[in-house]
């Protein structure tokens, strides 16, 4: 049976983890290759690299790490920030990237979701939506949740789709740092009308959250990031307990 | 020995390279028939759409060549496809080694495409040694090959289908074992020790 995947997310700044981290047993806390490789060894499902510099300069530096990721790490990983063009995702591949994520790029021209699905295939471009509930509405954001745009979450989430996305990455900024659980309903209500996975992410505070998100919210996979990083969370244990609670998960 | 992984317009292969460098193998990415024919092993990888990949391999005559080979072959996710007969993607005639067709998977209950960790069980052959059954691969497709009797394991998603063919000197897996963990290395170490 198909499982749910468990995704840690690695922030990513000139080639090195932002977000600190309390694994103890690392040698280098700020390598994303030595952290991406241990939570490969605890059983993550798969990992996103999201780089929040995602400057011109910092692109070789990317490159590089990317490179240095699939060298290393033996499950499929994602790699996110700053893709604009079928040139950036070009690199990103080629250089052993299973996946690419783009976000702001796609809502400022949805075109190159097509482009992008038509050059390299719909099973690696993952589109990332932010949304916030505004007015009554859930509304796509960008710029981390902080700038609002034209689009609704619902009907977006289905344009992407159309246009060829393989996966939908997504983020609520209402939840997200709340620790308070996922966006389970709404989670729930774009999974429904997607016929492609949708991996959740925002809230994650306990293992229970994960079990709602994969039964209430109805998602394909849950990402977190610093729950995973400060250990306050196990991914071993995690999935013992998704596992136990009857959740189709790989162990 | 000598390995080869045949080089075609079929995506990405980066990780199958960094999955033999992490087994300790060395190969050659190539088109060249001579280099092909030559090889201990061959691997057939292949990301993307069927039509596209057999024009290119019709083109570069690789269409002829592949059938013909005597060493042990592995064809990967579209690379089993195209060893199959005919592949509903684009009504695409394929090689025709496994004498099967290739079929889309009914999207009216499923999300497809069939995305993720998925298990494989009813083992039959030397490259699933010393794996356990209901092992876990990674998987990333939206046809499937039916079941026959070159099965040698299987997946359930819809239905019941091909994991992994063999017959005679030509293997093949659905999953993409270079990024399947622990257990996907295995298959390919099996393979090249075959």
């Amino acid at each position: 049976m198909l499982a749910k995947r468990i995704i840690p997310c690695l922030d990513i700044k000139d080639g090195r983890t932002v977000k600190g981290t309390n694994f103890v047993n690392l040698r280098d806390a700020g390598d994303p290759v030595e952290l991406g490789a241990v939570y490969a060894e605890q059983g993550a499902d798969e990992l996103v690299f999201l780089d929040i510099t995602a400057t011109v300069d910092n692109r070789k530096t990317l490159v590089d790490l990317v490179r240095n990721v699939a060298r290393n790490v033996n499950i499929p990983f994602t790699v996110g920030g700053g893709i604009s063009s079928v040139a950036d995702v070009s690199a990103l591949l080629n250089a052993g990237a299973d996946k690419v994520s783009v976000n702001s790029s796609a809502v400022r021209n949805p075109a190159l979701i097509n482009e992008l699905a038509l050059q390299f295939g719909s099973q690696c471009i993952i589109v990332a939506i932010d949304t916030r509930f505004v007015g009554g509405e859930h509304i796509v954001h960008t710029h981390g949740g902080r700038k609002p745009t034209d689009f609704r979450t619902i009907q977006w989430a289905k344009e992407v789709e159309d246009r060829g996305a393989g996966e939908i990455l997504l983020t609520s900024m209402d939840t997200d740092g709340t620790k308070a659980g996922f966006a389970n309903i709404l989670t729930s209500e774009i999974s429904d009308n997607s016929s492609i996975p949708i991996i959740a992410s925002g809230g994650a505070g306990s293992m229970e959250h994960f079990y709602d998100v994969f039964t209430d919210g109805k998602a394909d996979a849950g990402l977190a990031a610093s729950i995973f990083h400060f250990k306050e969370i196990d991914i071993i244990e995690l999935k013992k307990y998704l596992k136990e609670k009857g959740i189709s998960i790989r162990l | 020995m000598k390995t080869v992984i045949i080089k075609y317009n079929a995506g990405n292969v980066q990780s199958v390279m960094y999955a033999l460098d992490r087994l300790g193998v060395n190969y050659l990415w190539t088109d060249d028939e001579n280099e092909i024919c030559s090889a201990d092993k061959v691997i057939f990888p292949g990301v993307g759409e069927a039509s596209t990949a057999m024009a290119y391999l019709k083109e570069k005559g690789l269409d002829k060549v592949i059938p013909g080979l005597k060493q042990p072959v592995l064809g990967t996710c579209v690379g089993m496809q195209l060893m199959c007969k005919h592949s509903e993607e684009n009504n695409t005639d394929c090689m025709g080694i496994f004498d099967i067709n290739v079929k889309r998977f009914d999207s009216s209950s499923f999300k497809v495409p069939h995305v993720g960790w998925n298990n494989i069980y009813n083992f039959k052959s030397e490259l699933t040694a010393g794996l356990t059954e209901q092992s876990y691969m990674y998987f990333v497709h939206s046809y499937y090959a039916e079941l026959s009797d070159y099965t040698i394991a299987e997946c359930d998603y819809v239905q019941p289908f091909s994991a992994m063919l063999h017959k005679d000197n030509f293997y093949a897996a659905q999953f993409h074992a270079e990024i399947s963990g622990k257990e996907g290395a295995a298959i390919l170490n099996n393979f090249l020790r075959l």
